[in-house]
């Protein structure tokens, strides 16, 4: 299931712009992204992180500028067929399926590698419940992976917070993806779900899929980013390990701030 | 094989329910009643359209008359012109009106909330103008008089009594239907739209081709609704499929529980047999009664019937009532590979 060492570049942005009417969110960004990294993307509030998420995931589209995923313009695409390529993603306030069980918001996590169409649902084909059933199985599993099996039965707005992120993480992971986009995964987490929130990233990066992650938890960043890059007022600004962004002039003036310190 | 729990419950109240139906116009006996259970019939397929769209897919869609008229529409017209028997009109309305379900369907595909509202309402009122005002082809105000009863070989099904089986049958395949599609991937995927439809497209879904998928099964249970109707009344005309049906549907289904394929087809019986228990009261006083009980029941029970099981959370209840809480997917056991 892991690709191989060599690089190759997984998701391609080149000259990425995004105007909202007057307000540049996002300007000229370039950014690659290689198979198996796991990439973070910093800075301060509003500087452009969620956007471009968005752009990269076919939920905006860009001003100027392209996103390449596999080799292949995400543009004109709708988000769905990205999915079905391979590209999954959370978002920064947990969007899930509240008044669905548990298991069900992951089985949805499969639909576009499933299906099933009306006649075979309505006569309830052989084929059908055998999908079912493997989409079941795979969900199960995919609860199991992120620590959620007790909770199957559960609606999911029942769920506490932390927890809600982890069955976002599932219903990503469900259909094996080869990019997952993470949008502050940590957020809303207290520390030791943080601290198994890097384990599990660790254990997705071994499935070989690659994670790129927008955080604002520094400590978790740190620990777990091959490559942080960081974007100030919709510019890119620095990109580089952790050690080299911690000692960035321009980054420490920019975002983490004169006292911020980190072992 | 070991028995589930709960299964003599279940396998004592279905076959029960079975004999009470068949035996139904034994003992109702009056005509007339039993045309207005075949009434009650009709509209529940009408609703439980309008379940998948509102209910399930969330999209709230005040055109059901509409759809409901095109099926009647077209199955007076091919029955009436071209001499088309039952099993044809059949066959053919409800897939018509998902084709106007379709058309609809597509051009209101970003918009949602009132905006989908008010979309609907003037799909709605077109359609009855062209009803009500295309002479040559819809008979006007004059309508279309003359539409056959139902005919299946040797069988014919002109009396009430004969319809409500006829009828009977067809709801209980629409409702078994409904659950299958509830249950499945694509049931899933509509109730995914109806929670989050961001999150639905980015978890793979099609939403657009969903919501038409929803707008078109809405209106083809319309369809069929209005096919069994004009073949039942053997006369259709335009006022019959005006705005207030539509809006009558979707209290119906309100207060049967939206969501809830138990409670379309009691929210549907229990709002058709309401006027007629009102009767005696004469007049507009009637439908005031009518109105303040609609009023009082959404204010008192805001997810209607099924909702109001569910709190009860009566096992006894809960094991009768088939879906009127989402039955949570069994956990299977782990994957063996």
């Amino acid at each position: 299931m892991r690709v191989g060492n060599q690089a190759n570049t997984i998701l391609e942005i080149r000259g990425l712009t995004k105007l909202f009417g007057g307000l540049l969110a996002l300007d000229s960004v370039d950014l690659s992204l290689q198979t198996g990294e796991i990439r973070a993307l910093i800075g301060p509030n509003g500087s452009g992180k969620t956007t471009l998420l968005n752009l990269v995931s076919g939920v905006y589209t860009p001003t100027r500028g392209s996103v390449f995923f596999k080799d292949q313009s995400v543009a004109n695409k709708r988000p769905h067929l990205l999915v079905k390529e391979g590209m999954k993603r959370t978002f920064q306030n947990a969007r899930l399926f509240r008044d669905l069980t548990v298991l069900e918001n992951v089985m949805i996590g499969l639909h576009g590698q499933t299906r099933g169409g009306l006649a075979g649902i309505v006569l309830s084909l052989p084929g059908i419940k055998k999908e079912e059933g493997m989409i079941c199985d795979q969900a199960a599993e995919a609860l199991q992976f992120v620590g959620l099996h007790g909770q199957a039965k559960a609606l999911a707005r029942n769920l506490p917070y932390g927890q809600q992120r982890l069955l976002e993480i599932a219903r990503a992971l469900i259909s094996n993806p080869s990019l997952l986009l993470l949008d502050e995964p940590a957020a809303g987490m207290n520390p030791s779900e943080t601290s198994d929130l890097v384990s599990l990233l660790d254990r997705i990066r071994q499935r070989g899929t690659t994670i790129f992650l927008v955080e604002h938890d520094m400590n978790l960043v740190m620990e777990i980013s091959d490559v942080v890059t960081v974007l100030n007022f919709g510019r890119k600004i620095a990109e580089g390990s952790p050690t080299e962004i911690q000692n960035n002039e321009e980054v420490i003036q920019a975002y983490l701030g004169k006292k911020a310190r980190y072992a | 094989m070991p028995l589930k729990k709960g299964l003599p419950a279940k396998a004592l109240f279905y076959p029960m329910v079975a004999i009470a139906l068949a035996a139904l116009p034994m003992i109702i006996r009056s005509n007339y009643w039993i045309g207005t259970v075949n009434l009650a019939i009709i509209y529940s397929i009408a609703v439980l359209g309008l379940n998948i769209i509102l209910g399930l897919t969330g999209q709230l869609n005040i055109a059901q008359a509409a759809f409901w008229g095109i099926g009647a529409y077209t199955a007076a017209l091919l029955n009436t012109r071209l001499g088309w028997p039952f099993w044809a009109t059949f066959l053919v309305a409800p897939p018509t009106a998902a084709a106007f379900g379709v058309i609809l369907g597509f051009p209101t595909l970003r918009l949602s909330g009132r905006y989908l509202a008010m979309a609907t309402i003037g799909f709605g009122i077109i359609i009855n103008l062209i009803l009500h005002n295309w002479k040559e082809f819809t008979g006007g105000v004059d309508g279309i008089p003359g539409i056959g009863a139902p005919v299946l070989g040797p069988l014919k099904f002109s009396t009430n009594a004969s319809f409500y089986y006829l009828a009977l049958v067809c709801l209980i395949l629409a409702a078994l239907t409904q659950v299958r599609i509830k249950n499945s991937r694509m049931g899933r995927a509509f109730r995914a739209i109806k929670d989050n439809e961001l999150a639905a497209e980015l978890s793979g879904v099609d939403t657009f081709k969903y919501r038409v998928v929803a707008f078109a099964l809405c209106s083809a249970y319309g369809g069929l609704a209005g096919q069994l109707f004009a073949h039942r009344t053997k006369y259709v005309s335009a006022e019959t499929f005006f705005i207030d049906m539509s809006i009558l549907f979707i209290c119906m289904l309100m207060i049967g529980g939206a969501g809830s394929v138990a409670g379309s087809i009691v929210g549907a019986s229990l709002l058709t047999f309401i006027p007629e228990w009102l009767r005696f009261l004469q007049g507009p006083w009637a439908m005031a009664i009518f109105g303040l009980a609609i009023v009082v029941i959404m204010i008192f029970m805001p997810t209607g019937l099924a909702g109001l099981v569910k709190s009860i959370g009566s096992k006894m209840v809960m094991r009768l009532w088939p879906d009127a809480h989402q039955e949570p997917a069994e956990l299977p056991r782990k994957a063996s590979h």
